[in-house]
């Protein structure tokens, strides 16, 4: 689907001003909106990074992966609180979106963990993370980076 | 005759002891258990463990004994949970203002490998400036762990990286030291800042 590549280039051309702009596209495709992460101290700790993704379109999409320069080892990741407290992450897998539906990342749940950092998340900065699709497409979203202490999207 | 009072007394023995069985297990596994009691955390001052803060301060618990403690674990190569759950604390602790000023908060690492104390320095540095880092010998955090009934372990994320898999929750004491209540990853703010008014309060009214 070369349709996902272009919107997604789209998109990143669009949210190149650092806007937290929808990455957005035309029928049956992906939306990302609200698109935040944190700024790192250093490069040796893995990074984290929140949003949600809509499916505008009328066919499932499936989230296999990611990609960015920013890190070597970007994973989709679930952290999940079990009943006496405690708190694991791990790959989350593939993510099914119906039609209409959302997956929304965000603290405690899912989350675009970047791992091997290539450089330091620098607050104020942006990224570009590119989800891909288990039928080759791409979407390609400008990630701000705010402070280490930031709460949401809107910090 | 006398045979046979033995046997009776036998098996009122056997009937007390079963009874006795039953009593225990109701009391202890069954449904009259106290539920949380395993898990609760022992009071600070039971406990014994001798750590470093992040200004290379000496503390153990008798260090936040005198003054309500907001307590959790954590660890600084963590990327969603613990920058969450410090950005969470120092939420409430803006929303609580002044009534705050008079409280213990600490932060320990369950990964005292990596976070020496430069690097809980460094991190705490980002948020709220009531919150304390504390490290330690891995046999220390250990001690304080078991007091606290928190779990933690090491999980490896390949390449020879690793994370933590740890205890969440945020734990309040009194000023006594005595366990009040905690507050559970996820839980809403509007649940939180009460928690910590009780612990608060609990020290005033050891106080008069
Ligand atoms: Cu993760």
């Amino acid at each position: 689907m070369k349709k996902h590549t272009l919107t997604g280039t789209l998109a990143a051309l669009l949210t190149l001003g650092g806007l937290s702009v929808p990455a957005l596209a035309g029928p049956e495709d992906v939306v990302v909106v609200n698109a935040w992460s944190r700024a790192s101290i250093g490069m040796n700790r893995p990074g984290a990074a929140y949003m949600t993704i809509r499916n505008t379109g009328d066919e499932p999409v499936t989230l296999i992966g990611l990609a960015t320069p920013l890190a070597m080892m970007p994973e989709i990741h679930e952290t999940k609180t079990n009943a006496e407290g405690v708190s694991s992450m791990s790959p989350a897998g593939e993510i099914a979106i119906a039609p209409g539906e959302s997956v929304a990342l965000e603290p405690g749940g899912l989350h675009a963990m970047l791992m091997r950092l290539q450089e330091p998340m620098t607050e104020g900065e942006t990224f570009p993370l590119t989800l891909l699709f288990d039928d080759g497409g791409e979407v390609t979203v400008e990630v701000p980076i705010l402070g280490i202490a930031a709460r949401g999207p809107e910090d | 005759m006398r045979r046979r009072a033995i046997l009776g007394y036998g098996a009122a023995g056997v009937g007390a002891v079963a009874l006795m069985l039953f009593v225990g297990w109701w009391q202890v596994d069954g449904p009259g258990a106290p539920a949380p009691v395993g898990q609760r955390p022992v009071a600070l001052t039971e406990m014994d463990f001798r750590l470093t803060d992040h200004e290379d301060n000496a503390v153990g618990p008798e260090t936040l004994i005198g003054r309500p403690t907001m307590a959790f674990f954590g660890f600084t190569y963590c990327p969603d949970v613990c920058p969450t759950t410090l950005s969470d604390i120092s939420g409430w602790l803006d929303d609580l203002g002044d009534e705050a000023d008079e409280m213990n908060v600490v932060f320990i690492t369950v990964d005292p490998e990596r976070d020496t104390v430069e690097t809980m320095a460094e991190y705490v540095g980002y948020f709220h400036p009531a919150i304390r880092g504390w490290t330690g010998p891995e046999e220390q955090i250990a001690r304080v762990a078991d007091g606290f009934r928190a779990t933690y372990e090491r999980v490896p994320t390949g390449s020879g990286d690793y994370t933590m898999n740890h205890t969440a929750s945020v734990f309040l004491f009194a000023a006594s030291g005595r366990f009040v209540t905690m507050i559970d990853y996820h839980e809403p703010r509007e649940f939180a800042v009460p928690k910590i008014r009780r612990a608060l309060e609990e020290e005033m009214e050891g106080a008069t």
